[in-house]
């Protein structure tokens, strides 16, 4: 499978192949194991230097299960991830620490994600304490750049994480990921907690430091609108499954799979001109411990046939490097 | 001018970092019952310092001639026992004695508790064996288990300490296990774990400092029950021995003169059951003072 960037003569950053995570569901007396939630079903992608890759879905879709998995959080239960050419997924924690530089991740909750009791400046110098052997005046300094570079200040050193904003929060958050100059960070709904105000100055620093550093995002979100205003690609999850990826431009003109028309009726169009038809889905989101067979989504698409029922629809690449999971891609709803 | 400014932030930075303690500080002196329990508590503390100031008399040596007093006597004011040593004095040094082993009995309590209670919460395979331990000290009866102890190790009040110490181990255990197992699942650990940090670090600097609350008021409330065990086992003569003038040790050798000399039995009583109750409404107003969502 040949993903094309939409800039060409990338180099693959990072590959899953295969990628599956399941958590097991222990019941009964004997705690023994009844079934698993299949939080990530069969995820293979590339992700290229210098990227912004949007992974958007619903909620319970699997998309944060595998920004962790891709860190080694989770553990995989089937499946390889090559980071620069390495497999990565059974490496020890020491092994694994020269990756642990390059990749970094950015929490949702950026209070959440800090320790209540810690200074930030404490925080930030710890990243070094463990990853290098700066002396204590380097350390200081290095933070007080950090700060600058995130549009904090030197003053903010001492302070606790609730001392600040939800959106200086962040900036620590981020001050944090890029430290050890990474060349990949996850974006965990980064900026989902945060106002729309906040959001765009924080999606700014992302998008300054991209370019700085030539970073790499892989960026969870269900913000439609932000992931278009951020990302280069979109892939598309549902029930733990890729249902399509494409190019920013590409998906968005042209969804190819049902859920993804669905979704992008979905976000809210600020005219009264356009009377563009909502599709709204009919019932819930099945469970993820109990998938339905066939088309993971079969029982809620709007154009489902008997086929859908029966046949796992394979991943194909419909358009130049536009890709989706469906029998019927392409068909508009 | 900058230099000027620059302090000015300073001390603003130096009043938010004491924030932390002078509020909890402010919330328990709220409290009137914790604030009396804490002077009971900073009156023995400084009993015990400066016993020697306080009571000019030596706690060990017999004035036969003057045995058996009535307090208020002369020069006695608290009286004298059977070999004519002053109650006085025997209470001020015996501070000392509570003290130490409480001190010295809740610290190495904490030690066991914590470190078992780190693991057996951090490391999920740990857990189980650790918490059966734990159970089956928690199925002996606290005095008897001291006792076993002391039985085995012998009878003074440095085995008093590890007996008692021993018999802490168990409840901060599962306290600290109990504080762990939350602390664990918050993001800022997941996030530790993202940036590379050994288990230990996320143990001891970022879980550790998050459970400190429920330990704080474990190690007070402790105290008190450690102080009254001391009392109990020196009563029970498996303790201090005489002529060491520690509290239960006291009410032991005074039972036998209750109808002649009253004083020898309620004092060292009055004494044990001062501390207890100060240790343990500190403790209770810590811990409301510590708990954030207590509207005092």
């Amino acid at each position: 499978m040949v993903t094309l960037s939409p800039k060409s003569n990338q180099k693959i950053l990072l590959e899953l192949k295969g990628v599956k995570k399941y958590f097991p569901i222990k019941g009964g007396i004997l705690k023994r194991v009844q079934g698993h939630v299949k939080a990530v079903e069969d995820v293979s992608l590339h992700l290229f230097e210098g990227e912004s890759l949007g992974v958007v879905g619903e909620s319970g879709c699997g998309k944060s299960t595998l920004g962790r998995a891709i860190l080694g959080l989770e553990e995989l239960t089937e499946g390889k991830i090559h980071f620069r050419d390495e497999e990565i997924q059974d490496l020890k924690r020491k092994e694994k620490l020269k990756f642990v530089k390059e990749m970094q991740m950015i929490f949702q909750d950026p209070y959440a994600s800090l320790n209540p009791r810690q200074r930030i400046g404490h925080a930030l110098e710890e990243v070094f304490t463990m990853h290098t052997n700066m002396s204590a005046k380097e350390k200081r300094a290095s933070v007080v750049d950090l700060l600058h570079e995130v549009g904090l200040k030197e003053e903010h050193f001492d302070r606790y994480p609730h001392e600040f904003s939800g959106g200086q929060r962040q900036r620590i958050g981020i001050a944090r990921a890029i430290a050890l100059n990474p060349s990949f960070v996850i974006c965990d709904e980064a900026v989902s907690a945060l106002d729309v105000s906040v959001q765009a100055q924080v999606l700014k620093l992302l998008k300054t430091l991209q370019e700085k550093y030539q970073l790499s995002y892989l960026f969870i979100s269900h913000d439609l609108g932000v992931v278009r205003y951020f990302c280069d690609r979109v892939l598309v999850m549902y029930l733990g499954n890729t249902v399509e990826l494409g190019t920013v431009k590409g998906l968005f003109a042209n969804p190819l799979h049902p859920y993804t028309q669905a979704l992008l009726s979905a976000i809210p169009r600020p005219s009264v001109h356009t009377n563009t038809k909502r599709i709204r889905l009919q019932g819930d989101l099945p469970n993820p411990a109990n998938p339905p067979s066939g088309c993971p989504f079969h029982t809620r698409c709007p154009i489902a046939q008997e086929v859908c029922k029966v046949d796992k629809p394979a991943w194909q690449e419909v358009e130049p490097a536009h890709f989706a999971a469906c029998h019927f891609a392409g068909t508009k709803i | 001018m900058t230099n000027a400014v620059l302090t000015e932030e300073r001390m603003a930075v130096v009043k938010k970092k004491e924030k932390v303690y002078v509020t909890t500080l402010r919330r328990l002196l709220k409290n009137k019952l914790a604030v009396a329990g804490l002077i009971i508590i900073l009156l023995q503390i400084g009993m015990a310092i400066f016993a020697p100031l306080i009571a000019t008399q030596d706690p060990i040596k017999q004035n036969l001639a003057a045995s058996e007093l009535p307090m208020f006597s002369d020069g006695h004011w608290l009286g004298t026992d059977n070999y004519g040593r002053d109650v006085w004095t025997r209470i001020v040094y015996g501070a000392r004695i509570s003290l130490l082993v409480g001190i010295t009995a809740v610290s190495l309590g904490l030690i066991g508790g914590v470190t078992l209670g780190l693991l057996g919460g951090y490391y999920k395979k740990l857990d189980g064996v650790i918490m059966r331990v734990v159970d089956l000290l928690f199925s002996f009866p606290g005095i008897l288990l001291a006792m076993l102890i002391i039985a085995i190790l012998g009878t003074n009040l440095v085995n008093v300490a590890i007996a008692i110490s021993i018999w802490s181990i168990p409840t901060c255990a599962r306290i600290v296990r109990g504080s762990v197992l939350s602390i664990k699942q918050k993001e800022y650990i997941m996030a530790m774990k993202s940036l590379g940090a050994s288990d230990f670090r996320i143990m001891m600097r970022h879980i550790l400092p998050n459970a400190f609350a429920p330990i704080i008021v474990f190690a007070t409330m402790r105290m008190a029950t450690a102080i009254l065990s001391t009392a109990s086992l020196s009563y029970l003569g498996l303790g201090a021995q005489p002529p060491t003038p520690e509290w239960g040790a006291m009410i032991s050798q005074g039972q036998d003169y209750m109808w002649t000399s009253p004083h020898l039995t309620i004092v060292p009583g009055i004494a044990i059951m001062l501390t207890v109750f100060a240790f343990n409404v500190v403790g209770d107003g810590l811990r409301d003072a510590l708990d954030p969502n207590m509207n005092i």
